[in-house]
């Protein structure tokens, strides 16, 4: 059956090669068996019959259809995008509120950076905001810079920062951040997330967090030296990509003077807890 | 849902009145909701056209969202030409954004090639362009929008060009099936939506059932190696196509796979199917359980005649096929997205209302580090890994590509570049490689190696220069580019009138991608440098180095891009600029 399917076929191929032919001056012959056979056959024949192939003659008319005057430049597909991301957003055990997010607004090059972590608890909020101007470093790593703003117990603190953020080797999401403050302050934040696919859709991520502080800053009850530890495992479900509600348990402790401070203002150094909340962006 | 049924009967009841007197050409109609005037006839023939450019409400998944159409049809209607006419084809812009249509593989003059900002200005929202050029070839081809994502908004239809002797090819049928990919989403939100979150589509990532299945059934040591090399690329195997089922419904001639375009035969008849590849970022895999598909054309040049089962189509490419099916039954036209994600389909039967049996979607492939020509010559493929990730890039500059199997030399550009995510260290032209999720699939697919012109370009000279481009970008950041340089950023790629030169494209990427060059053929060579076919639509798979040969016999500036739409947006493309 296919051979009969087949013999008009090459028919109809004879034809169109025979068509060809009144067409072009010097048709090439296809590749045949025997020079398959011997891949040089192929060309030294095609250099034997290297052809004097002109194309044709231009006129005035050709020219001008060719570059005729524009008004405009072709779209570079690089517009202003911008997002915003809740990676955060959760009530703890302790019936305080917890967030960490962040946005940004730009181009592939260059993209302001909004990010903003903090707590409210008891009638009370700490949190940080950051503005940042961030570019790509290399495939996986932006670079940023910008300033920060600490708000809540005790002054206020404004820092100058500097870090990289972006995917280290084996998908770790990686956040590191330092800050030079007013009086010889300095800061070292640094974050680390992961992403365990039990399915698609669900997901278990675990992070780490830590802070490492320059000097005393007695006023904010905070010590030099490691001052700060977290750790977080949150299981979300990805209704959609944009929305994913999660449960979690959360791990801190303050270290050294932080918590000889925290426990001198009658809290806890350590505190552990389950969470629940909302990832989310859009 | 009575609706789409009774326009199915009627579309096969005139589909069979006409078919007589067109010669066969196979009836294209829109659903009915795709209609502006019911009776409007759906292919345009002749040297005089109107079309005019217009946003329509369609429902395709349940949603009505407005289209980009052309004559109020989703896709646009099939234009049919003659070798050797002058067409003059008037575009109206209603749209309340410039838009453009672009006239895929034609030979033209660069001012009626469509694309805003290279070859004119665009068509301003309100205003109209005269497109009048020769039509110097004959075949099956298309045009769509070249203005920003309007393709992916439904802006395309299908060009069907006679030749000017009899038709060699010409079959009792004949019908266009035009392949493509819908999403209700604002084509710059889906854009958008890639750059904030490039994986979104992606749910087919391994899990950690996958691990504990994978170490019982390969070894935990395996395993481990496996996780290790693609997590020190921070890949995904899975990574198939940026965009699939989870947003897109596929369609053919603009239906759905339920809605089930039919196509009418008599058995014994010889049907000609010219499948074009419309979709924005879908390779498909075509097959129809029973048939023989003789390919007999491929981007509307003919080629020796091929039998096959099955056949992989690229956006942009067209291929011609011809079935002869012999029994009195339906037979399923199958079209399955490369990533398995989900299909369409049509059907060929000798009565309204019959159909065959849907084959179920192949197995997803995984890519392996030997698809990205990571593979060789490494002595384990774990330790492989990526030139960017791992501080290498550049570093085999001197190694030049001269050797085969040698290490694939890199342009510094390529260097630290946030927009190259990797580097292929040792690719090959591979045309006999069926492609992923093809291979030992039991059934005789075509590959590039069966693509033999019928008859040589008029330009049989040697190359007289290299231009060596590498595919690049970064999946994570979703930035596209040639040699790591965006087309924003990239000056032209200037050739000299009448030139012969051959472009050699490098994957440096881990996906697949057709690349389309404006106003010239791309004559493609086989690893040893001997002319295969002449295309306007070259795949160029993960891992493969391949080579074109280009005749610069057309005056003016053209585009040359990745016809993978938001590869495109996103950088993927060069000015090629012939001057005398």
């Amino acid at each position: 059956m296919r051979a009969l399917v087949l013999a008009p076929m090459l028919l109809w191929a004879g034809a169109a090669a025979a068509q060809d032919h009144s067409h072009h001056h010097a048709p090439e012959a296809p590749p045949t068996a025997a020079q398959e056979a011997d891949p040089h056959a192929a060309h030294r024949a095609q250099a034997a019959t290297a052809s004097a192939y002109r194309p044709p003659a231009l006129t005035d008319a050709d020219r001008a259809a060719a570059f005729p005057f524009l008004h405009v430049a072709h779209d570079h597909g690089d517009p202003l995008m911008w997002m915003v991301q809740a990676d955060r957003f959760e009530r703890t055990q302790d019936d305080a509120l917890a967030w960490e997010g962040k946005a940004w607004i730009g181009h592939d090059r260059g993209r302001l950076w909004l990010r903003s972590e903090g707590e409210r608890a008891h009638g009370k909020t700490e949190s940080s905001l950051e503005a940042l101007w961030g570019k790509p470093l290399d495939a996986w790593w932006d670079v940023l810079a910008g300033v920060r703003h600490d708000d809540g117990d005790g002054p206020a603190r404004d820092w100058l920062a500097v870090g990289v953020q972006g995917l280290a080797p084996y998908k770790f999401e990686v956040q590191a951040t330092a800050y030079l403050g007013s009086g010889g302050r300095s800061m070292l934040q640094a974050e680390v997330e992961y992403e365990l696919l039990l399915t698609n859709r669900l997901i278990l991520q675990p992070r780490i967090e830590a802070v490492l502080n320059g000097r005393d800053d007695d006023a904010r009850g905070i010590g030099a030296g490691l001052s700060e530890t977290s750790a977080g495992l949150r299981l979300r479900y990805e209704v959609r990509r944009e929305f994913a509600p999660y449960v979690g348990y959360e791990w801190s402790n303050r270290h050294g003077r932080t918590a000889e401070h925290a426990r001198n203002a009658g809290e806890a150094a350590r505190d552990r807890g389950w969470v629940a909340g909302l990832r989310f962006w859009f | 849902m009575g609706a789409p049924h009774d326009s199915d009967r009627r579309r096969l009841l005139r589909g069979m009145a006409m078919g007589g007197a067109t010669l066969g050409l196979g009836l294209w109609q829109r659903p009915l909701w795709a209609l502006t005037a019911p009776d409007q006839p759906t292919v345009l023939r002749g040297d005089a056209f109107d079309l005019t450019i217009g946003r329509t409400p369609v429902n395709i998944t349940g949603r009505t969202v407005p289209a980009f159409t052309v004559n109020g049809s989703l896709p646009g209607p099939i234009l049919r030409w003659r070798e050797g006419d002058t067409v003059g084809i008037r575009v109206r812009n209603t749209l309340d954004e410039t838009s453009s249509i672009h006239w895929h593989g034609l030979l033209l003059p660069a001012n009626m090639d469509g694309v805003p900002g290279m070859s004119f200005d665009g068509i301003a929202p309100g205003g109209d362009y005269l497109y009048r050029f020769q039509v110097k070839q004959s075949g099956t081809y298309w045009y769509h929008s070249h203005s920003s994502l309007q393709e992916q908004a439904g802006l395309l239809g299908p060009i069907i060009i006679d030749p000017r002797e009899p038709d060699p090819l010409a079959c009792e049928r004949d019908y266009v099936v035009l392949l493509s990919d819908w999403t209700d989403l604002d084509p710059a939100r889906l854009f958008a939506r890639m750059k904030k979150r490039s994986d979104y589509d992606n749910l087919h990532k391994r899990t950690v059932g996958d691990f504990l299945r994978d170490a019982r059934e390969r070894g935990l040591r395996a395993t481990l190696d496996d996780r290790n090399a693609w997590g020190a690329m921070r890949m995904s195997p899975t990574d198939l196509a940026d965009v699939n089922s989870h947003t897109y419904t596929f369609l053919a001639n603009g239906h759905t796979a339920a809605q089930n375009w039919t196509a009418l035969f008599a058995p014994g008849e010889r049907v000609r199917l010219r499948f074009i590849n419309g979709a924005a970022m879908t390779f498909f895999d075509v097959r129809i359980p029973g048939l023989t598909l003789t390919v007999v054309a491929a981007d509307g040049q003919s080629i020796q005649p091929v039998d096959v089962e099955e056949f992989r189509i690229a956006p942009a490419e067209t291929f011609d096929v011809i079935v002869q099916p012999r029994d009195d039954a339906a037979y399923t036209v199958f079209a399955q997205a490369m990533d398995r994600s989900g299909y369409t389909r049509i059907t060929l039967a000798p009565r309204i209302g019959t159909q065959a049996a849907i084959p179920a979607p192949d197995k997803r492939p995984l890519l392996t580090m030997d698809d990205m020509g990571h593979g060789h010559p490494a002595p384990a493929a774990g330790e492989i890994t990526c030139g960017a990730a791992m501080g290498m890039t550049g570093m085999n500059m001197d190694h030049g590509g001269h050797d085969a199997g040698g290490m694939q030399a890199h342009p510094a550009s390529e260097t630290r570049n946030p927009d190259v995510d990797m580097q292929t260290m040792s690719p090959a032209p591979r045309l006999d490689d069926p492609g992923i999720g093809l291979r030992d699939n039991g059934r005789r697919v075509l590959r590039y190696t069966d693509l033999r012109s019928l008859h040589a370009p008029d330009d049989d000279r040697e190359p007289s220069r290299i231009i060596e481009l590498h595919l690049t970008g970064n999946m994570e950041r979703f930035t596209w580019g040639f040699d790591g340089i965006r087309f924003a950023d990239a000056a032209p790629i200037r050739l000299k009138y009448g030139e012969r030169v051959r472009i050699t494209l490098v994957n440096d990427t881990m996906m697949e991608h057709p690349i389309h060059l404006h106003g010239m053929w791309s004559d493609v060579e086989d690893e040893h440098g001997r002319f295969l076919v002449r295309k306007h639509t070259v795949a160029v798979p993960p891992g493969t180095k391949r080579s074109v040969r280009v005749t610069a016999d057309a005056l003016g500036r053209w585009a040359f891009h990745c016809h993978m739409l938001l590869h495109m947006e996103g950088g993927m493309m060069r000015e090629v600029r012939v001057e005398e």
